[in-house]
């Protein structure tokens, strides 16, 4: 009965006090939603990357050249060339736990071919190449050790070069002009589609290392070398075996240091996620102030009806309301705001998110312990400004209170 | 009679630092159940400091106060706050009503706080005290949308609501016009004639004149308390009134 009553007040006050009522929440609505879409976008670039790199394929090891430290693997890489055909066959043959090797010579070109021409990337890779990739032939087929050896001008596209040169044909056979020289088409890739970065992987042209590297870059160096290990519980060993042979095959003395690096999935997405861990970081140091903001507003909203508030008490206590009655109106007034203020937060949140995910380039995660603590903090905030002025008021004597300025 | 509230030696400081006001001085007062007492004095002379402390929403600073023979220095701030919600009906000189909240919400009040459990439905119970002061077609107004004197019924119907056994009104008259005055004065009359114990602070000794028993005030003191020996009836008052605006009316007809 009592309890029924002091309910009533309290939720008729909110509503009679609609402007108040909305400030307040939306203090809340604003600081708990932009956390959570903040920090969701960072941990979806996150995300993304670690996707990425996980779809190059299982138990992958990659090789670059140069001593890669973290954030050395695409810059770094270049300046050290010092891999070669030979380091990826010395693997290939001699390594126990490796199964799968393929050297990866890229470059860029104009590909022409069937009154079409179109800018991609040339890959230059062994017969290995779809095996580690897990990657099929839509038709044609792949080409083989001989062609290979043979440095022979042969490529296989991928599903959007073939679609953009020979639309509506089957490109098996024809022929296409790659920085002018004829290379026939052997093979089509069957479709990957975008990445998680948005990124057409279908958008290249694969053809053997040895064609690419003699008769396009005229280099001696490849861009890096991929390793498959045989199963997940040898990719220690798989390491261990690969950078011992380069070592090897590279002429170090026991105490210099590797002229290589051998890097694992984990430890790739680890550097490449390390400038994506900072954004989320920052995004989220962003959020975390505007949800302080968001609850400094709530406090000024506070301070500024309390002198309005404090004469409500004073009425209130006037007629015979007890100190707790106040307080316990009060709190459920700044409960009710603060959790439907949160509410309200979380799904705005949601849509955003959807709506980011729908119409950009971001991708973002929600993450359900970051909800969690953004609707608490908000709630504290909430319930603290809430309260305070009731607390002080609720202590004073009835006139005092309605005396108050 | 039996005495409800008693006042011995009742002081009020109010400590401003460096000085000190003393807005009451040694006060004694008795007043008897169902009594219609008035309270006079210069402005300053601590009409409603003393009020204030009878309705228990303010303590003296020395001296005791028994009501019902109960001395409220012994009670709890939880005690004193039932007492202002069972025992006491008060008029403050400045309405305080709550704003943007309808006049039936205004009066319901006191009956929401109730702990005794023998009030009625807090609906049925603010349209009666409504409807008691003349208020019964504008429960849903706001105070905004009132004239003065409804105000100041409104704040009166909040008053009767719990049906307490002393109404305090602190210059209730104060702000509206004689003939509303005289139209609020009938209700306190009929409400003393029903046994309610009522006191109430004015300037004007008309309106002191309605009352049973006058306390003058000066500067924290009691300078005498008197009987009223021609007591004047707000109804009588009333009829006379409507029969002097209607000559008026004639007059300016011809
Ligand atoms: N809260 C307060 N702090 C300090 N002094 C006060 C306070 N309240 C009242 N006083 C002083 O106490 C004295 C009595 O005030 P009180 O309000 O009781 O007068 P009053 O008789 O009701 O006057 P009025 O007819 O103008 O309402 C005054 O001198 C006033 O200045
Ligand atoms: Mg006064």
């Amino acid at each position: 009965m009592k309890w029924k009553n002091i309910f009533l007040i309290a939720f008729r006050s909110i509503l009679k006090n609609r402007m108040r009522s909305l400030l307040t929440s939306l203090g809340i609505v604003i600081g708990v939603c932009s956390v959570i879409v903040m920090v969701a976008i960072g941990e979806g670039s996150q995300a993304k990357v670690k996707e990425q790199i996980n779809s190059l394929g299982t138990n992958l090891l990659i090789i670059f050249p140069g001593i890669s430290h973290a954030g050395g693997v695409s810059r770094g890489a270049g300046s050290l060339n010092r891999l070669s055909l030979d380091d990826a066959e010395k693997i290939a043959e001699e390594a126990k736990y490796i199964d799968a090797v393929s050297p990866m010579v890229m470059t860029g070109a104009q590909v022409i071919g069937g009154g079409n021409n179109w800018m991609t990337s040339i890959n230059g890779v062994s017969i290995d190449y779809p095996k580690i990739r897990d990657w099929e032939l839509a038709s044609g087929e792949f080409f083989t050790e001989q062609d290979i050896r043979s440095r022979r001008k042969v490529a296989v596209l991928g599903k959007t070069i073939a679609d953009n040169l020979f639309p509506g044909q089957d490109p098996i056979g024809e022929r296409i002009r790659i920085r002018n020289t004829p290379f026939k088409v052997i093979g089509v890739l069957s479709e990957k589609g975008q990445n998680a970065r948005g990124m057409d992987e279908d958008d290249l042209v694969l053809a053997p290392s040895t064609t690419v590297l003699y008769r396009l870059k005229g280099r001696r160096w490849v861009n890096m070398i991929f390793a498959r290990a045989a199963s997940a519980d040898q990719m220690d060993a798989a390491k261990k075996e690969a950078e011992n042979l380069l070592r090897e095959s590279h002429r170090i003395e026991p105490k210099e240091e590797d002229d290589f690096g051998v890097r694992d999935q984990t430890e790739i997405i680890q550097m490449a996620t390390e400038t994506s861990r900072t954004l989320t970081l920052l995004l989220g140091a962003v959020a975390a102030v505007s949800l302080i903001v968001g609850g400094i507003g709530i406090m000024n909203i506070m301070l500024v009806s309390v002198t309005e508030r404090t004469r409500e008490i004073g009425i209130r206590l006037s007629v015979g309301a007890r100190n707790t009655d106040v307080l316990v109106q009060f709190l459920t007034e700044a409960v009710a705001l603060s959790l439907t203020g949160g509410l309200i937060g979380i799904m705005l949140a949601n849509c955003v998110a959807f709506l980011l995910n729908r119409f950009t380039e971001l991708n973002p995660v929600i993450n359900p312990g970051i909800v969690l603590l953004s609707f608490a903090f908000a709630a504290v905030v909430g319930i603290f400004f809430g309260f305070y002025p009731a607390r002080k008021a609720s202590n004073l004597n009835p006139i005092d209170a309605l005396r108050y300025e | 009679m039996k005495t409800i509230i008693e006042m011995k030696k009742v002081s009020k400081v109010y400590d401003l630092g460096d000085v000190a006001v003393n807005a009451l001085r040694g006060i004694n007062i008795e007043i008897k159940r169902g009594e219609f007492v008035a309270v006079m004095g210069a402005s300053g002379s601590g009409k409603s400091t003393l009020m204030n402390i009878i309705g228990c929403l303010d303590q003296p600073t020395t001296g005791d106060y028994y009501l019902d023979g109960v001395n409220i220095n012994d009670l709890s701030s939880n005690e004193l706050a039932d007492i202002r919600n069972q025992k006491i009906g008060f008029v403050f000189q400045v309405f305080n009503l709550l704003p943007r909240t309808s006049a039936l919400e205004n009066v319901e009040l006191p009956l929401l706080y109730d702990r005794s459990g023998l009030a009625k439905d807090p609906r049925k119970g603010a349209t009666w005290a409504l409807n008691r002061v003349g208020l019964g077609d504008r429960i849903s107004h706001e105070p905004h949308q009132l004239s003065g004197g409804q105000r100041q019924r409104v704040a009166i119907a909040r008053a009767l609501v719990n049906q307490p056994e002393i109404i305090l009104a602190d210059e209730p008259t104060g702000n509206i016009d004689t003939r509303a005055s005289i139209d609020l004065l009938s209700v306190f009359q009929k409400l003393n004639d029903q046994g309610n114990t009522i006191v109430l602070v004015t300037h004007e000794k008309d309106i002191a004149e309605y009352a049973k028993r006058i306390i003058n005030l000066r500067d924290g003191y009691i300078v005498n308390k008197k009987i009223v020996k021609k007591r004047r009836s707000a109804l009588n008052d009333l009829e006379n009134w409507q029969d002097e605006e209607e000559k008026i009316q004639v007059d300016y007809e011809k």
